[in-house]
């Protein structure tokens, strides 16, 4: 049975839910949302079946496995709580769907391509920055650290800068 | 006291809570409608500033919040997880994601969203966040130097602009606000 989407929720409104969450995340937990963390261990999985050699003489990824698994982590089990929270609203509201999103102006191929590279990108960049768009921006934003902050004028900046290489992929 | 401060982040207690703490989070970007990368990627084109208003609403419901919990001494900052602040990494770092995230369509956390709701490129945007993570850990003994360059420690703006917090959140609630109205206004005129 197909029904029709709901619409989102006013912005402000989900501003202010997503903010008190994030309060609940500091009073309970002591620490703020986070999203590359609980990616760049599943990574570190995945990796460690290719080259398990590579991955435990890796600096980076080593102390993960010192301790159990790398998933054995709360981002871990935050990520799959925002699966789960994420389904479960978008299956209340109708919006879950399979497909791929894309402007007018490119193909699927171009657009998976464009999302692998994004992808890539982002990934490499967030384990630079030591967080995201949640862990760095929002969670550290509203604690006023100095590196948060700049960390998200700078992701403003690229975006902005990038946006008219790729106007043709989002195209209306 | 948090988790954190007892040093209990990894306990299955403490997983339990950020299952909980992160389904809550899913929920609200999935309802502000974060799930489609089209609307994510919008406010780049000047279409829909909808990342802008949550992100920033977000951003000073918590901070007032957990400023008065801190006058009232129920919140004590320093017993809270604080990433260092270090420029450089984190500059490049914002430059390089920013432009992953309007080429890609997603961050990491509404990919997740995305992925949920059934968006295949979401999927591929995480695989491409993985394959990035991967690259930049064999990458990080050519980056040496760099990813200690501009090394502050626990860095506060109050602290580093030598302004009380106070003023520092009045500041940041003004400017949210201001960047509100003017969108408000700006979205009406151009839909007239």
């Amino acid at each position: 049975m197909q029904r029709q989407a709901t619409p989102f929720w006013n912005p402000y409104l989900s501003g202010i839910g997503l903010g008190l969450v994030l309060v609940l995340s500091y009073v309970v937990l002591g620490a703020g949302l986070g999203a590359s963390g609980a990616i760049a261990r599943t990574s570190a999985v995945l990796a460690d079946r290719v080259a398990p050699a590579a991955v435990r003489h890796n600096a980076y990824f080593s102390p993960w496995f010192a301790e159990g698994s790398p998933l054995a982590h709360y981002l871990v089990f935050m990520a799959v709580g925002v699966l789960l929270g994420g389904f479960g609203s978008a299956l209340n509201a109708g919006r879950v769907a399979p497909g791929i999103e894309r402007g007018a102006g490119a193909s699927a191929f171009v657009r998976l391509g464009y999302a692998l590279g994004g992808g890539a990108l982002a990934g490499f960049a967030s384990r630079m920055a030591q967080g995201c768009t949640s862990g760095q921006a929002l969670s550290g934003g509203a604690l006023l650290l100095s590196g948060s902050w700049a960390f998200m004028f700078a992701v403003f900046a690229g975006a902005f800068g990038a946006a008219w290489f790729v106007r043709k992929e989002w195209q209306a | 006291m948090n988790f954190f401060e007892q040093d209990s982040l990894g306990t299955p207690q403490a997983w339990a809570w950020a299952l909980v703490i992160g389904a809550a989070f899913g929920f609200w970007l999935e309802r502000a409608g974060f799930g489609s990368s089209r609307k994510l990627t919008a406010m780049f084109f000047l279409r829909d500033f909808a990342v802008l208003q949550v992100m920033f609403t977000a951003i000073v419901t918590a901070l007032v919040v957990l400023h008065v919990l801190g006058l009232f001494g129920w919140v004590d900052v320093t017993h809270l997880y604080r990433t260092e602040t270090v420029l450089a990494p984190q500059i490049v770092g914002g430059l390089v994601f920013g432009v992953g995230f309007v080429v890609g369509g997603w961050c990491p956390g509404t990919a997740l969203v995305g992925l949920a709701s059934g968006k295949l490129d979401a999927l591929v945007f995480l695989g491409g966040a993985m394959l990035g993570s991967v690259a930049y850990a064999f990458a990080l003994p050519s980056l040496a130097g760099f990813t200690e360059l501009g090394a502050c420690g626990i860095s506060t703006l109050p602290e580093a602009l030598g302004i009380s917090p106070t003023w520092i959140v009045v500041a940041v609630v003004a400017m949210a606000f201001s960047v509100f109205v003017f969108l408000e206004r700006w979205q009406r005129a151009r839909a007239a």
